[in-house]
């Protein structure tokens, strides 16, 4: 591999002047394992007193991080090496919580009240697709600002798309400023302005009465008083995610994004990257997970197949003609992944990659976690 | 309908049922709803319209259409239906206010889209139903139980009116035997996992589960055996490969690595068994998913007898 373009992890872990380090990726590709093992390794390695903040962990892989409750507090994960000075903390996002917090910080404690009763809200918050990315932002944002830790971890919400992340938030924002909203609730304004605008003030306010007969009155009432009661706060919000990106730009923060050798996860990765480049988002590498590494370099694909067709003549159960098969199919597949992953390098000449090898089992615990970056390709 | 984790091969497996589905002269509808044109990258083609196309034949006759239902247009279909909205629709969608809308009542937007489904599967021309069946690419496990439990979903909505009346026919349907939900995974732990959600989650709602459709295996050639470097070195030898320790111990470490797979997809897979449905099973393919390799999966659901399950 060309060392120049080799993606140093432990160099990247150890610079103090990184605080933040943010794993983004399409789905399935092990976001959740690889911001855990970083995690894990700067405070074992590093010796920094590190949080990660995990988003859906693998029901394993979070009881062995010592997160059995979801209860939205950083927890500290004790069985780790702490000869380095290092220290762990964990937390999983509870995105309903979070935006419960965001209300009581920026409203008093009736209009909050009064906020947690709508049903809109409770639906919203819950189920509503860009609250978890929104809520992932804040929780970063306000993990930032407590100055507790050395580095932050963040782990991102399991969307098809690594692009969510970023365009989540935004759309939620765009919603709750409620001008759609006030649009289609509006009753037709009479006189006044251009032609052209009173049409559209017309059919708007028909618009309106008949959402309202499709939607239920009830429905449009609750999204209306819940959109009104967060109008004061409005701002706070606007700001608290404005504040977020800032941090997301800045020199302290590294991006990682997360692919597998896959065609489709690599294509999505490159998406990323230039995305990444437009926001102004520092991208310090891409990391290749899950890739298959060959141990015996000296036999090819062929030799070992002709090997195992002489061998299965004389022997049809010899176990090395299918320890041969094995491998050619093993070297195969890693052939096609670097094939998979030289076409990001091309791409992207300026982005540096690590691989990260696929263990033969799922990694549910602290040593599986260790074993992940200690054998980096 | 076809669901299954994030990645494991919905979209493959939905275009290949409905190929299997239309052999023997037959036609079906395959349909997506996520407005990400899966089918149309999958067949190589042009980003699919709304409308409904064909998109390839099975071998010995058949049809297979294609459909990219777009929840906006299925709403302001719905619209025009029902209240002759005319101009004011399409400004509607410009401005946003349809996005808006299918977002602060997202039970309105699987109702719509599952709703197109249920109207494809009943539709009948000349005394004939059109399709001989509908295949859906739907949404994740992880969504999929709150995309079909329609009525539901709608609770919250107008009480009276077509939407209400709508879901009710939608949900006889999806809990009829015309229906079965297909759940793809693959031999990994989290997939395997959300499978079993899943196939729990649709007995709950009490929406039939066909069949769980392991993607993405591989045949073991090496399963039991015991692997010594000794048996090793002396067959390399014999042929005149390479004996040195690199290449035996290399050897003997990607067997046992290959051994530990091996292990974990044979204990993932009977607990896929004890959940019930039929298990069927489609290989890897290594040179990737082209309309060839649709037709290897199409004959081998033929093969597991996938048109009775
Ligand atoms: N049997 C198979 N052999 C080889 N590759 C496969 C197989 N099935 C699926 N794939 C590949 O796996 C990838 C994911 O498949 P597909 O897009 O069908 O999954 P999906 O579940 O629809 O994904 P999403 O959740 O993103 O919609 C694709 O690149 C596809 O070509
Ligand atoms: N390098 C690896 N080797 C083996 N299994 C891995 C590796 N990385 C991730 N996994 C497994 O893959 C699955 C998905 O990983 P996860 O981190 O939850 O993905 P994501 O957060 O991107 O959705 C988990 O079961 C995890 O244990
Ligand atoms: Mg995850
Ligand atoms: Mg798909």
């Amino acid at each position: 591999m060309d060392t120049k373009r080799a993606l140093d992890l432990d160099t990247l872990l150890a610079d103090r002047d990184i605080r933040i380090i943010v794993c983004c990726g399409s789905g399935g590709v092990g976001k959740t394992t690889t911001a855990a093992a970083l995690a894990l390794r700067a405070a074992e390695r590093h010796g920094r007193r590190t949080v990660v903040l995990t988003i859906d962990p693998a029901r394993r892989l979070a009881q062995s991080l010592g997160l059995a409750a979801l209860d939205n507090t950083p927890r500290r994960v004790d069985e780790i090496d702490e000869t380095a000075g290092g220290e762990l903390f964990a937390m999983m996002l509870d995105m309903k919580r979070t935006f419960d917090e965001v209300v009581l910080a920026h409203s008093d404690p009736d209009r909050a009240k009064e906020i947690f009763a709508n049903p809109f809200y409770q639906a919203m918050s819950s189920t509503f697709s860009g609250t978890q990315e929104y809520m992932a932002m804040e929780k970063l944002g306000q993990l930032r600002a407590r100055n507790e830790w050395d580095l932050i971890v963040v782990d991102t919400p399991p969307s098809r798309s690594a692009l969510d992340f970023l365009d989540a938030p935004k759309r939620l924002a765009r919603f709750l400023d409620g001008k759609m909203l006030r649009l289609l609730l509006a009753p037709a304004r009479s006189g006044g302005g251009r032609s052209v605008l009173r049409l559209v003030g017309a059919s708007m306010s028909m618009v309106g009465r008949i959402m309202r007969k499709v939607l239920g009155g009830q429905l449009l009432n609750e999204v209306s008083t819940f959109v009104s009661a967060l109008d004061s706060m409005f701002g706070g919000f606007r700001e608290r995610s404005e504040r977020t990106y800032r941090i997301l730009q800045a020199p302290e923060t590294a991006f990682l994004v997360v692919a597998s050798p896959e065609p489709d996860a690599i294509r999505e990765a490159s998406y990323f990257a230039g995305r990444l480049a437009e926001e102004q988002m520092p991208l310090a590498g891409l990391i290749v997970n899950r890739v298959h590494t060959v141990a015996a370099h000296g036999l090819s694909v062929e030799r070992s197949l002709a090997a195992a067709e002489t061998l299965t003549t004389t022997d049809p159960d010899s176990v090395t003609a299918a320890v041969l098969r094995v491998h050619a199919d093993l070297v195969r597949t890693a052939e096609r992944e670097q094939r998979i992953t030289d076409r990001f390098r091309r791409t992207h000449p300026d982005v540096p990659v690590a691989q990260v090898p696929a263990l033969p089992e799922d990694v549910h615990d602290l040593e599986g976690l260790r074993r992940c970056l200690s054998a980096l390709l | 309908m076809v669901t299954g984790k994030g990645g494991t091969g919905k979209t493959t497996v939905a275009a290949a049922l409905a190929l299997a589905l239309a052999t023997g002269g037959k036609r079906t509808l395959l349909v997506e709803v996520e407005n990400r044109q899966g089918i149309a990258q999958l067949f190589d083609v042009p980003p699919l319209p709304y409308a409904e196309r064909r998109i390839a034949v099975p071998p010995r006759g058949g049809e297979v259409r294609a459909l990219a239902v777009d929840a906006e247009e299925a709403f302001l279909e719905y619209l025009e239906l029902f209240y002759r909205l005319g101009r004011a629709g399409r400004m509607l969608k410009r401005i946003g206010a349809v996005d808006f809308v299918t977002t602060i009542a997202p039970g309105l937007r699987d109702v719509l889209l599952t709703g197109k489904v249920k109207e494809a599967v009943t539709r009948v021309e000349q005394g004939h139903r059109v399709y001989h069946a509908v295949v859906l690419d739907a949404p994740p496990t992880g969504r999929v139980g709150r995309f079909l439990n329609v009525t539901a979903e709608v609770a919250g909505l107008a009480k009276v009116g077509p939407i209400k009346h709508q879901s009710e026919g939608v949900a006889a349907v999806l809990r009829s035997p015309t229906t079965a939900v297909h759940v793809v995974t693959l031999l990994e732990e989290m997939p395997v996992q959300e499978t079993a959600d899943a196939v729990a989650e649709l007995r709950e709602l009490q929406i039939p589960v066909g069949s769980i459709i392991v993607n993405q295996t591989c045949e073991s050639v090496l399963s039991g055996a015991r692997v010594t470097q000794t048996q090793l070195r002396r067959d390399l030898e014999a042929l005149g490969l390479p004996t040195d320790r690199r290449t035996v111990a290399g050897l003997a470490a990607e067997a046992r690595d290959h051994q530990a797979r091996i292990r974990v997809q044979r204990r993932l897979r009977s607990e896929l068994e004890q959940l019930g449905p039929p298990v069927l099973e489609l290989p890897f393919l290594a040179d990737g998913i082209d309309l060839s390799g649709l037709y290897v999966l199409m004959d081998a659901l033929l093969e597991q007898g996938v048109h009775t399950a």
